[in-house]
Protein backbone atom coordinates (compact mmCIF):
# COMPACT_ATOMS: atom_id res chain seq x y z
CA UNK A 1 0.00 0.00 0.00
CA UNK A 2 2.96 2.06 -0.15
CA UNK A 3 1.90 4.17 -3.26
CA UNK A 4 -1.65 4.59 -2.30
CA UNK A 5 -2.47 7.88 -3.96
CA UNK A 6 -6.25 8.19 -3.09
CA UNK A 7 -6.44 12.31 -3.73
CA UNK A 8 -4.76 12.29 -7.25
CA UNK A 9 -6.45 9.29 -8.51
CA UNK A 10 -9.85 10.94 -7.42
CA UNK A 11 -9.00 14.37 -9.16
CA UNK A 12 -7.71 12.62 -12.06
CA UNK A 13 -11.20 10.10 -11.99
CA UNK A 14 -13.52 13.74 -11.23
CA UNK A 15 -11.65 15.33 -14.62
CA UNK A 16 -12.81 11.86 -16.79
CA UNK A 17 -16.11 12.06 -15.62
CA UNK A 18 -16.77 16.04 -16.04
CA UNK A 19 -14.92 15.02 -19.64
CA UNK A 20 -17.47 12.60 -20.29
CA UNK A 21 -20.41 14.75 -19.33
CA UNK A 22 -19.52 17.55 -21.03
CA UNK A 23 -18.52 15.85 -24.39
CA UNK A 24 -22.43 14.09 -24.05
CA UNK A 25 -23.99 17.14 -22.76
CA UNK A 26 -22.51 19.60 -25.26
CA UNK A 27 -22.69 16.75 -28.69
CA UNK A 28 -24.31 14.10 -27.54
CA UNK A 29 -20.97 12.03 -28.02
CA UNK A 30 -19.96 8.89 -26.07
CA UNK A 31 -16.11 9.51 -25.10
CA UNK A 32 -15.76 5.55 -25.05
CA UNK A 33 -11.90 5.73 -26.18
CA UNK A 34 -11.86 2.38 -27.81
CA UNK A 35 -14.64 3.25 -29.76
CA UNK A 36 -13.35 6.78 -30.70
CA UNK A 37 -10.34 5.24 -31.79
CA UNK A 38 -11.44 2.06 -33.79
CA UNK A 39 -14.35 4.57 -35.42
CA UNK A 40 -11.63 6.92 -36.93
CA UNK A 41 -11.53 3.83 -39.64
CA UNK A 42 -15.08 3.71 -40.09
CA UNK A 43 -16.45 5.68 -43.19
CA UNK A 44 -18.80 7.77 -41.17
CA UNK A 45 -18.86 11.21 -42.63
CA UNK A 46 -19.97 13.54 -40.10
CA UNK A 47 -18.09 12.04 -37.00
CA UNK A 48 -13.88 12.07 -38.04
CA UNK A 49 -13.13 15.14 -37.02
CA UNK A 50 -14.61 15.50 -33.65
CA UNK A 51 -12.88 11.67 -32.99
CA UNK A 52 -9.87 13.50 -34.25
CA UNK A 53 -9.97 16.16 -32.41
CA UNK A 54 -10.84 14.55 -29.06
CA UNK A 55 -7.32 12.23 -29.58
CA UNK A 56 -5.24 15.20 -30.54
CA UNK A 57 -6.60 16.61 -27.44
CA UNK A 58 -5.84 13.58 -25.55
CA UNK A 59 -2.52 13.14 -26.61
CA UNK A 60 -1.53 17.28 -25.70
CA UNK A 61 -2.87 16.90 -22.54
CA UNK A 62 0.84 15.81 -21.59
CA UNK A 63 1.95 18.98 -22.56
CA UNK A 64 0.00 21.39 -20.50
CA UNK A 65 0.35 19.84 -17.46
CA UNK A 66 4.36 19.36 -18.12
CA UNK A 67 4.79 23.22 -16.69
CA UNK A 68 2.90 22.16 -13.37
CA UNK A 69 5.26 19.12 -12.73
CA UNK A 70 3.05 16.20 -13.96
CA UNK A 71 4.25 13.86 -15.97
CA UNK A 72 4.37 10.24 -17.32
CA UNK A 73 5.64 8.02 -15.23
CA UNK A 74 8.55 5.57 -16.16
CA UNK A 75 7.49 2.87 -17.75
CA UNK A 76 7.94 -0.86 -16.23
CA UNK A 77 10.40 -2.79 -18.41
CA UNK A 78 8.00 -5.44 -20.49
CA UNK A 79 9.00 -7.94 -22.78
CA UNK A 80 7.91 -6.86 -26.46
CA UNK A 81 6.09 -9.91 -26.97
CA UNK A 82 3.38 -9.58 -23.86
CA UNK A 83 3.65 -5.98 -25.05
CA UNK A 84 2.38 -7.30 -28.59
CA UNK A 85 0.01 -9.62 -27.38
CA UNK A 86 -2.07 -7.63 -25.17
CA UNK A 87 -2.18 -4.82 -27.55
CA UNK A 88 -3.85 -7.46 -29.65
CA UNK A 89 -5.92 -8.91 -27.12
CA UNK A 90 -7.21 -5.58 -26.10
CA UNK A 91 -7.68 -3.84 -29.43
CA UNK A 92 -9.77 -7.08 -30.37
CA UNK A 93 -11.88 -7.54 -27.00
CA UNK A 94 -12.75 -3.68 -26.95
CA UNK A 95 -14.21 -4.01 -30.16
CA UNK A 96 -15.99 -7.43 -29.75
CA UNK A 97 -17.27 -6.40 -26.58
CA UNK A 98 -18.29 -2.58 -27.79
CA UNK A 99 -16.18 -0.31 -25.35
CA UNK A 100 -12.83 -0.61 -22.54
CA UNK A 101 -12.99 1.02 -19.47
CA UNK A 102 -13.86 4.47 -20.32
CA UNK A 103 -17.00 3.38 -21.97
CA UNK A 104 -18.45 0.79 -19.78
CA UNK A 105 -16.92 1.86 -16.82
CA UNK A 106 -17.85 5.10 -16.55
CA UNK A 107 -20.02 6.23 -18.97
CA UNK A 108 -21.77 3.08 -18.81
CA UNK A 109 -22.20 2.16 -15.01
CA UNK A 110 -22.87 5.81 -14.67
CA UNK A 111 -26.13 5.41 -17.00
CA UNK A 112 -26.85 1.89 -15.21
CA UNK A 113 -26.69 -0.27 -18.26
CA UNK A 114 -27.24 -3.54 -17.70
CA UNK A 115 -24.48 -4.60 -21.12
CA UNK A 116 -21.75 -1.90 -19.56
CA UNK A 117 -22.26 -3.20 -16.06
CA UNK A 118 -21.84 -6.93 -17.11
CA UNK A 119 -18.56 -6.13 -19.03
CA UNK A 120 -17.36 -4.00 -16.69
CA UNK A 121 -17.56 -7.29 -13.96
CA UNK A 122 -16.05 -9.64 -16.50
CA UNK A 123 -13.37 -7.81 -17.86
CA UNK A 124 -12.43 -7.22 -14.24
CA UNK A 125 -12.15 -10.16 -13.23
CA UNK A 126 -10.21 -11.61 -16.18
CA UNK A 127 -7.31 -8.75 -15.74
CA UNK A 128 -7.43 -9.76 -11.98
CA UNK A 129 -7.40 -13.54 -12.60
CA UNK A 130 -4.40 -12.80 -15.29
CA UNK A 131 -2.94 -10.88 -12.69
CA UNK A 132 -2.84 -13.39 -10.22
CA UNK A 133 -1.05 -15.75 -12.81
CA UNK A 134 1.99 -13.72 -13.60
CA UNK A 135 2.08 -13.03 -10.02
CA UNK A 136 2.22 -17.00 -9.15
CA UNK A 137 4.63 -17.24 -12.46
CA UNK A 138 6.69 -14.92 -11.26
CA UNK A 139 6.61 -12.73 -14.15
CA UNK A 140 4.74 -9.57 -11.70
CA UNK B 1 -16.97 23.91 -35.63
CA UNK B 2 -18.50 23.70 -32.08
CA UNK B 3 -18.24 20.07 -32.39
CA UNK B 4 -14.64 19.79 -32.90
CA UNK B 5 -13.57 22.43 -30.16
CA UNK B 6 -15.68 20.33 -27.77
CA UNK B 7 -14.21 17.14 -28.65
CA UNK B 8 -10.29 18.93 -28.16
CA UNK B 9 -11.20 20.36 -24.83
CA UNK B 10 -12.89 16.78 -23.63
CA UNK B 11 -9.77 15.11 -24.78
CA UNK B 12 -7.91 17.21 -22.87
CA UNK B 13 -9.36 17.03 -20.14
CA UNK B 14 -9.48 13.55 -20.63
CA UNK B 15 -5.86 13.30 -21.49
CA UNK B 16 -5.19 15.33 -18.03
CA UNK B 17 -7.61 13.07 -16.06
CA UNK B 18 -5.75 9.53 -17.50
CA UNK B 19 -1.83 11.00 -16.14
CA UNK B 20 -3.16 12.71 -12.74
CA UNK B 21 -4.69 9.77 -11.80
CA UNK B 22 -2.27 7.24 -12.53
CA UNK B 23 -4.22 5.16 -14.82
CA UNK B 24 -1.00 5.76 -17.13
CA UNK B 25 1.43 3.83 -15.14
CA UNK B 26 1.15 0.09 -15.54
CA UNK B 27 2.98 -0.92 -12.43
CA UNK B 28 -0.19 1.30 -10.51
CA UNK B 29 -2.70 -0.69 -12.60
CA UNK B 30 -1.03 -3.77 -12.09
CA UNK B 31 -0.29 -3.19 -7.95
CA UNK B 32 -4.49 -2.54 -8.31
CA UNK B 33 -5.55 -5.87 -9.66
CA UNK B 34 -3.01 -7.24 -7.72
CA UNK B 35 -5.51 -8.20 -5.02
CA UNK B 36 -4.04 -11.00 -3.56
CA UNK B 37 -0.63 -9.44 -3.50
CA UNK B 38 0.61 -5.90 -2.02
CA UNK B 39 -2.88 -4.55 -3.28
CA UNK B 40 -3.11 -0.43 -4.11
CA UNK B 41 -6.84 -0.03 -4.07
CA UNK B 42 -6.07 3.86 -6.17
CA UNK B 43 -7.55 3.13 -8.87
CA UNK B 44 -11.06 2.16 -7.81
CA UNK B 45 -10.81 6.11 -6.01
CA UNK B 46 -10.44 7.16 -10.41
CA UNK B 47 -13.63 5.17 -11.16
CA UNK B 48 -15.70 6.50 -7.94
CA UNK B 49 -14.00 10.21 -8.61
CA UNK B 50 -15.35 9.80 -12.34
CA UNK B 51 -18.82 8.29 -11.52
CA UNK B 52 -19.49 11.16 -8.76
CA UNK B 53 -19.14 13.58 -11.63
CA UNK B 54 -20.50 11.86 -14.54
CA UNK B 55 -23.81 9.96 -12.74
CA UNK B 56 -25.22 13.23 -11.47
CA UNK B 57 -25.03 15.16 -14.56
CA UNK B 58 -26.34 12.02 -16.56
CA UNK B 59 -29.11 11.85 -14.68
CA UNK B 60 -30.17 14.97 -13.59
CA UNK B 61 -29.54 17.01 -16.86
CA UNK B 62 -28.61 14.85 -19.57
CA UNK B 63 -31.02 12.39 -20.15
CA UNK B 64 -33.80 15.11 -18.88
CA UNK B 65 -33.09 16.85 -22.33
CA UNK B 66 -34.05 15.04 -25.95
CA UNK B 67 -30.94 16.98 -27.67
CA UNK B 68 -27.33 18.16 -27.18
CA UNK B 69 -26.85 21.48 -26.91
CA UNK B 70 -25.32 21.23 -30.51
CA UNK B 71 -28.91 20.06 -31.49
CA UNK B 72 -27.77 16.45 -31.99
CA UNK B 73 -29.30 13.74 -30.99
CA UNK B 74 -27.61 11.57 -28.29
CA UNK B 75 -25.16 8.83 -29.44
CA UNK B 76 -25.22 6.64 -27.04
CA UNK B 77 -25.57 2.37 -27.47
CA UNK B 78 -29.18 1.38 -28.49
CA UNK B 79 -28.38 -2.25 -27.64
CA UNK B 80 -29.18 -3.58 -24.49
CA UNK B 81 -28.68 -7.27 -24.78
CA UNK B 82 -26.33 -9.29 -22.83
CA UNK B 83 -24.86 -11.54 -25.32
CA UNK B 84 -22.07 -13.84 -26.25
CA UNK B 85 -20.23 -11.30 -28.23
CA UNK B 86 -19.73 -8.79 -25.48
CA UNK B 87 -19.24 -11.67 -22.81
CA UNK B 88 -16.01 -12.83 -24.75
CA UNK B 89 -15.15 -9.55 -25.81
CA UNK B 90 -15.33 -7.77 -22.61
CA UNK B 91 -13.12 -11.21 -21.19
CA UNK B 92 -10.43 -10.99 -24.12
CA UNK B 93 -10.08 -6.91 -23.26
CA UNK B 94 -9.56 -7.80 -19.54
CA UNK B 95 -7.08 -10.65 -20.18
CA UNK B 96 -4.98 -8.26 -22.37
CA UNK B 97 -5.33 -5.17 -19.73
CA UNK B 98 -4.06 -7.79 -17.46
CA UNK B 99 -1.31 -8.88 -19.09
CA UNK B 100 0.82 -5.18 -20.08
CA UNK B 101 -1.51 -3.37 -17.64
CA UNK B 102 -2.21 -0.66 -20.94
CA UNK B 103 -6.07 0.04 -22.00
CA UNK B 104 -7.00 2.23 -25.10
CA UNK B 105 -7.52 5.97 -22.59
CA UNK B 106 -4.21 5.79 -20.80
CA UNK B 107 -2.49 4.82 -24.55
CA UNK B 108 -3.92 7.93 -26.00
CA UNK B 109 -2.66 9.97 -23.25
CA UNK B 110 0.97 8.76 -23.25
CA UNK B 111 1.69 9.43 -26.76
CA UNK B 112 2.93 12.80 -26.36
CA UNK B 113 5.59 10.87 -23.93
CA UNK B 114 6.85 9.39 -27.49
CA UNK B 115 7.53 6.09 -25.94
CA UNK B 116 8.52 3.18 -27.86
CA UNK B 117 6.30 0.25 -26.12
CA UNK B 118 3.07 2.67 -25.94
CA UNK B 119 3.40 3.03 -30.47
CA UNK B 120 4.24 -0.68 -30.43
CA UNK B 121 0.85 -1.15 -28.13
CA UNK B 122 -1.05 1.41 -29.60
CA UNK B 123 -0.14 -0.13 -33.52
CA UNK B 124 -0.88 -4.19 -32.46
CA UNK B 125 -3.86 -2.70 -30.88
CA UNK B 126 -5.24 -1.44 -34.01
CA UNK B 127 -4.15 -4.67 -35.46
CA UNK B 128 -6.65 -6.06 -33.18
CA UNK B 129 -9.86 -4.08 -33.48
CA UNK B 130 -8.60 -4.38 -37.28
CA UNK B 131 -9.25 -7.92 -36.85
CA UNK B 132 -12.52 -7.87 -34.48
CA UNK B 133 -14.04 -5.99 -37.42
CA UNK B 134 -13.51 -8.96 -39.41
CA UNK B 135 -14.85 -11.11 -37.49
CA UNK B 136 -18.12 -9.00 -36.64
CA UNK B 137 -18.67 -9.00 -41.00
CA UNK B 138 -18.98 -12.96 -40.49
CA UNK B 139 -15.24 -13.24 -42.03
CA UNK B 140 -14.10 -16.10 -39.78
CA UNK B 141 -15.18 -18.25 -36.61
CA UNK B 142 -13.95 -18.06 -33.31
CA UNK B 143 -13.57 -20.60 -30.45
CA UNK B 144 -17.04 -20.75 -28.53
CA UNK B 145 -18.31 -18.03 -30.23
CA UNK B 146 -18.51 -19.58 -33.87
CA UNK B 147 -19.05 -17.59 -36.77
CA UNK B 148 -20.62 -14.41 -35.97
CA UNK B 149 -24.79 -13.67 -37.21
CA UNK B 150 -25.27 -10.08 -37.26
CA UNK B 151 -28.70 -10.54 -35.60
CA UNK B 152 -26.92 -10.90 -32.03
CA UNK B 153 -25.53 -7.22 -32.99
CA UNK B 154 -22.68 -6.13 -30.98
Amino acid sequence: MENFSPWSALAGGALLGLSAAVLMLFSGKVAGISGIISGLFTRQKNEFSWRLAFLTGMALSLFILQPFSIDLPELIKQPVISIIAAGFLVGFGTRLGNGCTSGHGIIGLGRFSKRSITATVIFMAAAVIVVFIRSRLGVL
Amino acid sequence: MFTIIVGLICGLLFGSGMIISGMVDPAKVTAFLNISGDWDPSLMFVMGGALAVFTPIYHLVIKKRGRALNGEKFSWASNTQVDGTLIAGAAVFGIGWGLAGFCPGPVMASLGGGSLTIFIFLASMLTGTAAARHYLRGAFPLPFLGRYKSSSSA
